[in-house]
């Protein structure tokens, strides 16, 4: 019987396998940020040890830097240590740290790529759930906690248990306005937050095949937030041609050499999944979420479900999610107030976001209400797009680029969604609190939260189109 | 570097009858910025906890004096979210040795184990039932027992099975550290390394 992309990619990275346990995985790279590894490093030098393979691991500060003022002293005390941190173990250590002002710093998950440390057929870790990014070039890529990424510095291996198989196949051409952001919000509505938990998910199909590297980051992305333990797409001549010249990618004979083993990774024909799912992209509208878990999205000219449609186990949780964003049972997403536009995160922070963000407001006018925060992803996204001039197309219109970091994906540096305040945006996260103590999130693509500046509410970008 | 050893325990419960808890409910990022492991349990679920002006909320479980106890039973897809271990820290730093849920998140349950916490995954049933003992009295009593795999509710005395991997089992019943085990392959993974063709 032939094997999946998945299986391929995983058995060839098994040290040992523990009866009646996990397995010893080997690990090709690690990826550190400021938040989930000072504990780690603080385990090593507690055994007394020192990171086992610096050269397999890269590290840079994301979560809590500012996206203004970044040549200043960050202000947040505890947010420059963290920071601080960082470097000292890095240095320490001998690992590749890129801090703030360094041209490569950025999101963690958007300069893997970007630099080339994301490879097909890798296995990537980082203490970060949205690692499953780098599924999008044929990696087996996820998230751990910090004790997993002791174990990484420890030993460059982990102990994980194999998760099931499961495919999701998205065939068809999808309608204009609508990309890859409403393609993984359309799944992630159809099976739950926690539909795809224990498994590792392909995403196959002509649709998925059609997108570009960074469409394809954001469905991976998002995985997660259907529960998987990853997901990732079998990589091709687009990730190839993405990955070719890039800073860490392979040259001369070593590209020959890599490139004829990437191009074996993908799943037989004859290869078994534990479970499939099938999606037309013809029924994709553009999407966004209205509740506080990311499987509560619906088309958007569609509406909130009334009560009696929500199954009676999750009744007590829909009321609570509808009383927390102060939204009806049953009304329609148009329309609704938005006063923060949020473009950015490890989901929708990459060049091509900005270009679609910034084509879609070219020789418009932000609303009066709204408040815009437009954030790239990476030193090098911000470069490109100023490069290109899509700072100035943003001006024109009533908007800024700010600098790199996680901004307003996470209340954790300075910039919060206040509360009782509504939010488009394209980040992956819509949990309670997520942008800010009592901030109200609905998350959409780049051109959503375009249409929803423009008019100051919840608008189907269609109509501009 | 042992973990703490779980073997039995018999305890009331804080029920928290929500259904997809995420890692930021449990710990709000910005309590996030420490580089100890400790203290994290003063901000357990801090939003749903405290207020705006930090005063308690008198309707969140963990502010009713009526429950207490080292087990925390909530709905189902219990740790979604954000992999961050602080939520596992938290609610251990709390004073929680297990958490019951119907279902849990991959990583969240890694973590968990990791950290000499148990997640005990039971059916549906079992979970509503735990509720609907706690609602008619707090002090109603469960009984985890790891080396048998089982839970029981005290008060009706219906027990259920639940999985544990035999690997993670043994690490818990003794206090193993997954690290230590893995320094003990070094040469294995030195071996595997050299043989990588690509
Ligand atoms: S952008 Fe958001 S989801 Fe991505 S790494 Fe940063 S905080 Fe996490």
């Amino acid at each position: 019987m032939g094997k999946t992309l998945f299986d391929k990619v995983w058995d060839s990275h098994v040290v040992s396998q523990i009866e009646g346990g996990p397995s010893v995985l080997y690990i090709d790279r690690h990826l550190v940020h400021e938040v989930t590894s000072p504990q780690a490093f603080a385990g090593l030098d507690r055994r007394g040890i020192s990171v086992f393979r610096p050269q397999n691991t890269v590290a840079t500060p994301d979560h809590n830097v500012p996206t203004v003022n970044q040549d200043l002293t960050i202000q947040d005390k505890l947010s420059r240590m963290q920071v601080e941190k960082l470097k000292e173990n890095t240095k320490k250590h001998g690992i590749n740290h890129y801090g703030l002002n360094h041209p490569y710093q950025g999101i963690v998950h958007v300069i893997g790529p970007e630099l080339g440390l994301t490879q097909p057929g890798m296995t990537i870790v980082c203490g970060d759930s949205h690692t499953s990014t780098h599924g999008a070039f044929g990696c087996v890529a996820f998230g751990i906690g910090t004790s997993e990424v002791e174990m990484v510095l420890a030993t460059q291996c982990i102990l994980q248990p194999k998760p099931k198989r499961m495919r999701i196949t998205v065939d068809g051409k999808l309608k204009k306005g609508v990309g890859a952001k409403d393609i993984i919000l359309y799944i992630i509505s159809k099976i739950s937050a926690s539909g795809a938990t224990g498994y590792f998910v392909e995403y196959a199909g002509s649709a998925i095949r059609n997108l570009s590297m960074e469409g394809r980051m954001t469905i991976c992305n998002m995985s997660i937030e259907m529960g998987a333990r990853g997901g990732h797409i079998a990589p091709d001549a687009t990730t190839f041609e993405y990955i070719k010249g890039r800073e860490f990618a392979p040259k001369g004979d070593e590209w020959e050499k890599k490139l004829a083993y990437w191009k074996n990774l993908f799943t037989d024909d004859d290869a078994v999944f534990d479970l499939e799912l099938n999606y037309d992209a013809a029924d994709i509208e553009p999407m966004i979420t209205y509740g506080t878990n990311p499987g509560m999205g619906v088309g958007i000219t569609g509406s909130i479900p009334k009560l009696d449609e929500i199954e009676e186990s999750t009744k007590a949780s829909f009321m609570k999610s509808m009383k927390y964003m102060d939204f009806e049972a049953g009304s329609n997403i148009l329309g609704k107030t938005v006063d923060y536009v949020f473009v950015g995160s490890c989901t929708n922070g990459r060049i091509e976001d900005l270009r679609a963000f910034a084509k879609f407001v070219e020789g418009k006018k932000k609303a009066d209400n709204i408040v815009a925060w437009i954030v790239p992803g990476s030193r090098q996204v911000e470069a490109q797009a100023k490069a290109e001039g899509l700072d100035k197309v943003l001006e024109a219109a009533g908007f800024v680029l700010r600098q790199p970091g996680c901004s307003a994906c996470l209340a954790m540096n300075d910039d919060k969604i206040p509360e009782g305040n509504y939010a488009v945006s394209t980040s992956n996260r819509n949990f309670e609190g997520r942008q800010g103590p009592g901030a109200r999130t609905m998350l959409a693509s780049p051109i959503t939260a375009a249409a929803a500046a423009i008019t100051g509410k919840v608008t189907d970008p269609r109509e501009f189109l | 570097m042992a973990i703490d050893k779980f073997v039995t325990l018999k305890t009331t419960c804080v029920p928290l009858p929500v259904e997809n808890v995420d890692t930021d409910q449990i710990i709000p990022a910005r309590f996030l910025k420490a580089t100890t492991r400790d203290g994290f349990g003063e901000n357990l679920f801090r939003d749903w906890r405290y207020d705006k002006s930090d005063k308690p909320v008198k309707e969140f479980v963990l502010n009713n004096p009526a429950y207490s106890g080292k087990v925390l039973a909530a709905g189902k897809n219990f740790g979604s979210g954000s992999s961050r271990e602080h939520a596992a820290w938290a609610i251990h730093d709390y004073g929680f040795k297990a958490v019951v849920s119907s279902f849990f998140a991959d990583i969240f349950k890694n973590n968990a184990l990791n950290n000499g916490l148990l997640p005990v995954q039971v059916s549906p049933e079992f979970l509503a039932k735990i509720f609907k003992e706690i609602d008619k009295n707090p002090e109603t009593e469960v009984e985890i027992n790891l080396e048998m795999q089982k839970i029981t509710l005290l008060s009706t005395g219906e027990s259920e099975n639940f999985e544990i991997s035999p690997y993670k089992k043994k690490c818990l019943l003794n206090g193993y550290d997954d690290i230590d085990y893995l320094l003990s392959i070094k040469d294995k993974i030195e071996a595997f390394e050299a043989g990588k063709s690509i």
